[in-house]
């Protein structure tokens, strides 16, 4: 009788550290899906006031310049374009396959894993308003960061068979060097102000 | 009778074997919590969005600038215009100096340069209170930014 009792009201403990630990890795999960994704970028140094003269000699044909005025509007150069273009226009412009003279320069450079490769000289400028909205930078940086992506994925599986992601550390290292992402952030001018002045 | 009633009494505690594990799971979970910890928002922010965002690990952000309209209880303060908030203040863009000062004595007491700050600013934010931001952070010497944007699967 005593006995039939005792066994009834004994509760399995034994899977209770199995709750336990799969409710830690429940909040485990939960917390660390809140990490940040944004667009990482290095801003370039302040200038020493010695330095004020322009000391960067960067020939016109390796600058691609992208402007936003006021309203949002973008423009490649001098023509106005949206953003959906954006992205084959800048990856035209950094490849230059047909070796055009209004677009960027490519000089060879020997670069670990590759061999000689033909590095391009382009650097992306980008200029915006003070009035051009946060969204509409946001949303060129990031085209012209799928651009230089594609550009590498490009590069990675032909000569490792492997999107650029996959690769180990070395190997990304070669990709960027032989596709540098130059993106110069100059500094606000008002697009329109100008305009008006004219 | 009296005996047994007693042994039944003893039988109904609970096991205790398993308490160890919830008061780790506690302690972990407090763990992780104490280093994601991000200062109340007083401002209100839709990010924008972007498909070529990359992660960034929380450990790896020195400090965070906020950008936005201030939440509805502020607004009699504050009024209804962009704000800038470091850590649990508004703040002016000229604050921002003193701000990384102070993130990266806390971040890195040997006094490290390489210090990540990320922006978290509305969409409908003009650059020029973006362009007055990346100023003072590059005056600040603290180069590294994250443009946070929410997730957009591809």
């Amino acid at each position: 009788m005593r006995r039939r009792r005792r066994d009834i009201q004994e509760i399995n403990a034994g899977s209770m550290a199995d709750i336990a630990f799969l409710l830690l890795i429940f909040f485990l999960m939960t917390t660390t899906t809140s990490v940040d994704t944004g667009l990482l970028r290095r801003l370039p140094p302040m200038p020493d006031a010695s330095q004020r003269t322009d000391g960067v000699d960067v020939r016109r044909r390796n600058v691609l310049e992208l402007s936003l005025d006021g309203n949002d509007r973008l423009s490649v150069g001098s023509r106005q374009t949206d953003a959906s273009t954006l992205k084959d226009a800048v990856k035209e412009f950094v490849r230059n396959p047909s070796d055009d003279v209004l677009k960027s320069e490519k000089e060879m450079k020997a670069i670990d894993g590759l061999g000689m490769y033909p590095v391009s000289k382009a650097v992306i400028s980008l200029q915006h308003a003070r009035s051009t909205s946060y969204k509409a930078y946001v949303e060129v940086q990031n085209e012209v960061a799928a651009a230089f992506h594609d550009l590498r994925d490009t590069l990675a599986l032909s000569h490792f068979g492997k999107a650029y992601a996959l690769l180990d550390a070395d190997r990304q290292r070669s990709i960027r060097q032989a596709i540098p992402q130059n993106i110069s952030e100059a500094e606000p001018a008002d697009v329109d102000v100008k305009k008006e002045r004219r | 009778m009296k005996f047994t009633r007693k042994y039944g009494r003893a039988q109904q505690g609970f096991a205790t074997s398993a308490l160890p594990d919830v008061i780790f799971m506690l302690l972990f979970f407090f763990m992780t919590a104490a280093t994601r910890r991000e200062p109340d928002r007083l401002v209100a922010f839709t990010l924008p969005e972007a498909s070529q965002a990359a992660r960034i690990e929380r450990k790896h952000v020195g400090g965070y600038i906020y950008v936005g309209t201030p939440l509805e209880a502020y607004q009699p303060q504050r009024g209804g215009g962009v704000q800038i908030q470091l850590n649990d203040a508004f703040r002016e863009a000229s604050d921002i100096a003193g701000f990384i000062a102070a993130e990266r004595g806390a971040a890195y007491p040997s006094g490290s340069r390489a210090l990540t700050v990320s922006l978290k600013i509305d969409e409908d934010v003009r650059m020029g209170v973006v362009s007055d931001i990346k100023q003072e952070l590059r005056r600040a010497d603290a180069l590294i930014v994250v443009y946070s944007t929410s997730n957009k699967l591809k």
